[in-house]
């Protein structure tokens, strides 16, 4: 019984936890499938939260109880129209990913800190007058035992991640964009070949990539933290990055490898309150992701393998 | 025509450009004047013996972060890990100096040595994991920046904390800290580390330039098949090659608790001068020599910043921006070299 009475309080937190990770991770998935390495999540999430922030405190007034999904909206356009600057370089001009990625997340956090500054006069900004407030779904949350761990006090926001997710797969994997996404980062010569355009894919996935990083670092700010500053978005986006490689670069895997490490991380501020984990020092919690996501790769728990033209930019008539 | 090296010269200073006209121009639409900024700037930076000691200062780690990953671009690995290598070297240094008692002249040396090891070992599972078995050394390196991160902060919290965040000082035999440089930078917290940085430079040089070894690595950094086909083992040259960027990255965080802190406090995120050194190794095209100034250059760029809020009411975050911009400019250094070309031939 005491499992149970743990899962249904922890649940929830796993929940809203895991959701900004699922959205940046599946952004992760987009740009990766498409041959382009992300390191700059975590900066087009910092993106996401100031953004998501800032509307919300400028239009609290305006558009009332609309206004954390308006925020959400707003991020995920400002982050991927940010993520251009990493197509730009990465596609365009030929520069290294990880390099042109490292740039991204530091910019993000000087500009998001920068212009904190310059509108509110201090490096964090108050509180949200509209955050996102956790439901308790009607019906389903009656359901013994399941009906209070997944639908009672958690956000929609969650509900959408797990659904994106899908919705992300079928993209992927049964449509004829995503069957060009995936060639291009298999084999671009081979796509260019058949006439598909790799940078005009390759751009597209980035800029996704951006969008849901943005929506996942919004996330995060509208739910968790519910002010912006320099440390609002402490790792999220490397973590997002490990979930992408846990979860095999596929869209439900990384899904699942976010809401695993949700679960850590939930574990690592409550699991103090139950006997089973009193005694595990919060250290091996916190870890807990990072060390998987290597084991996963050594190819201890089965192999993570990369799409194949990751990393490498495309030269038209090279071999 | 430029030559190649002409090109290695301008690419960075045409970026250094770039990074700094971005700044003014969002100087300028932000309405500040970006004379006075920059004057700000440059008087944090050097306007007096103080603030030259701690620009000194700052360039000490950024210098060693930059060698530890040149060293492993040289031989085409990208070591994304100098942050988690510091913390482990820090908090190997400080300990050592907290436990021990011995003279200065074998303490010192010592505690700087158990830091590059510690630095060592943090990069040997990424370079044994590539090696073995073939994984991008990029994404372990960064899971094993978060495991530094946490672990280093589990071990001050459970055995080494004195107060609040911060360990026990080190004994007064593993400082770098002298009365003499103190006085004669007015007070600054600069410490003969600088030394130790150009030792490090010196060493990587050596190593790269002058030694069968030093030549092995840039080999396996060429082209690794070609190595192979002329004998040479792959695989324990991508060990070796992590083994010694790490140990740098280790000394940098020697640095650190040795000398500017004289302690270690719990981090709640990273110190930056793991990624601030891709910064300086990108700059300082990868050598020694370069890496040296180009951790000069953002020494003072971070040292400077801090006067620019009270000054010119500039917020200091702006240098972040602009060395990002610098960054995203020579890791864009194809599309400079296409711009210059371009623009000669269309003088001729």
């Amino acid at each position: 019984m005491q499992i149970i009475d743990l899962l249904q309080s922890i649940m929830p937190m796993v929940l809203f936890y895991s959701a900004p990770l699922i959205f940046t991770a599946l952004g992760g998935v987009f740009s990766e499938r498409s041959g382009v390495i992300n390191i700059g999540l975590e900066g087009l999430m910092v993106m996401g939260a100031f953004i998501g922030i800032l509307f919300n405190l400028t239009f609290a007034e305006v558009f009332g109880t609309f206004t954390p999904w308006l925020s959400l909206i707003a991020a995920g356009i400002v982050a991927g129209i940010f993520a251009m600057m990493h197509a730009v370089a990465s596609v365009s001009f030929r520069a290294n990913q990880v390099v042109s990625g490292v740039a991204i997340n530091m910019i993000a956090v000087g500009l998001g800190v920068f212009l904190t500054r310059e509108i509110y006069g201090s490096g964090q900004t108050a509180s949200i007058a509209e955050p996102f407030y956790t439901r308790t779904i009607p019906i389903l949350s009656d359901i013994p035992i399941i009906g209070e761990m997944f639908f009672s006090g958690t956000y929609y926001t969650s509900y959408i991640a797990i659904l994106l997710a899908v919705f992300v797969w079928f993209v992927l994997f049964k449509t004829s964009f995503g069957l060009r996404l995936r060639a291009v980062g298999e084999h671009p010569m081979a796509a260019d070949t058949n006439g598909i355009s790799v940078t005009k894919i390759r751009y597209i996935g980035v800029i996704l990539s951006g969008v849901l990083a943005g929506l996942g670092g919004a996330t995060y700010a509208l739910t968790i933290s519910l002010n912006f500053s320099a440390m609002t978005i402490s790792g999220q986006g490397f973590m997002s990055l490990a979930a992408v490689i846990f979860g095999k670069w596929h869209p439900l895997g990384a899904m699942g490898a976010a809401i695993f490490f949700g679960f850590a991380q939930a574990l690592s501020v409550v699991g103090r309150n139950f006997p089973i984990f009193a005694d595990v020092p919060n250290v091996y919690l916190l870890i807990a992701p990072y060390v998987l996501t290597i084991l996963a790769l050594a190819g201890f728990i089965g192999r993570a393998e990369s799409p194949r033209a990751l990393g490498d930019p495309y030269v038209k008539g090279s071999r | 025509m430029f030559s190649n090296r002409k090109f290695n010269l301008l690419v960075p200073l045409f970026s250094i450009l770039l990074g700094f006209l971005v700044g003014a121009i969002i100087m300028v639409v932000f309405g500040y004047s970006p004379i006075d900024g920059y004057t700000a700037l440059w008087n944090g930076a050097f306007g007096n013996a103080y603030y030259t000691g701690e620009t000194l200062r700052q360039s000490i780690p950024l210098a060693l972060t930059g060698l530890s990953i040149a060293f492993a671009f040289r031989s085409g690995l990208f070591n994304i890990g100098a942050e988690g290598q510091v913390f482990v070297g820090w908090l190997a240094a400080v300990w050592f100096g907290i436990t021990f008692d011995l003279p200065a002249v074998i303490h010192l040396p010592l505690s700087i040595l158990v830091a590059a090891l510690a630095g060592a070992l943090w990069a040997f599972v990424p370079g044994l994991l590539k090696a073995t078995r073939g994984v991008h050394e990029v994404v372990v390196t960064i899971m094993m920046n978060y495991i530094a991160l946490h672990v280093s902060n589990h071990i001050i919290r459970a055995y080494l904390l004195e107060s609040g965040s911060r360990t026990y000082r080190i004994n007064e035999s593993a400082s770098l800290r002298s009365e003499f440089l103190t006085d004669f930078f007015s007070g600054s917290q600069i410490h003969w580390g600088f030394i130790v940085a150009i030792i490090g430079a010196f060493i990587m040089w050596f190593i790269l330039e002058k030694t069968t070894y030093g030549y092995e690595l840039r080999a396996v950094g060429f082209n690794p098949h070609a190595a192979r086909y002329a004998g040479m083992s792959v695989k324990k040259n991508i060990i070796m090659a992590m083994l010694i960027a790490g140990g740098f990255a280790g000394i940098a965080g020697a640095m650190e608790g040795l000398g500017t802190f004289g302690a270690m406090h719990t981090h709640a995120g990273f110190s930056n001068l793991g990624f601030d050194g891709i910064a300086v190794a990108l700059l300082g095209a990868n050598t020694a020599i370069g890496s040296v100034l180009a951790a000069l250059l953002f020494g003072a760029l971070k040292v400077g910043s801090l006067s620019m809020p009270p000054v010119a009411g500039v917020p200091s975050e702006l240098v972040e921006i602009v060395i990002a911009i610098i960054i995203f400019f020579v890791a864009s250094s194809y599309i400079i070299r296409w711009a210059v070309l371009r623009f000669k031939k269309e003088e001729k």
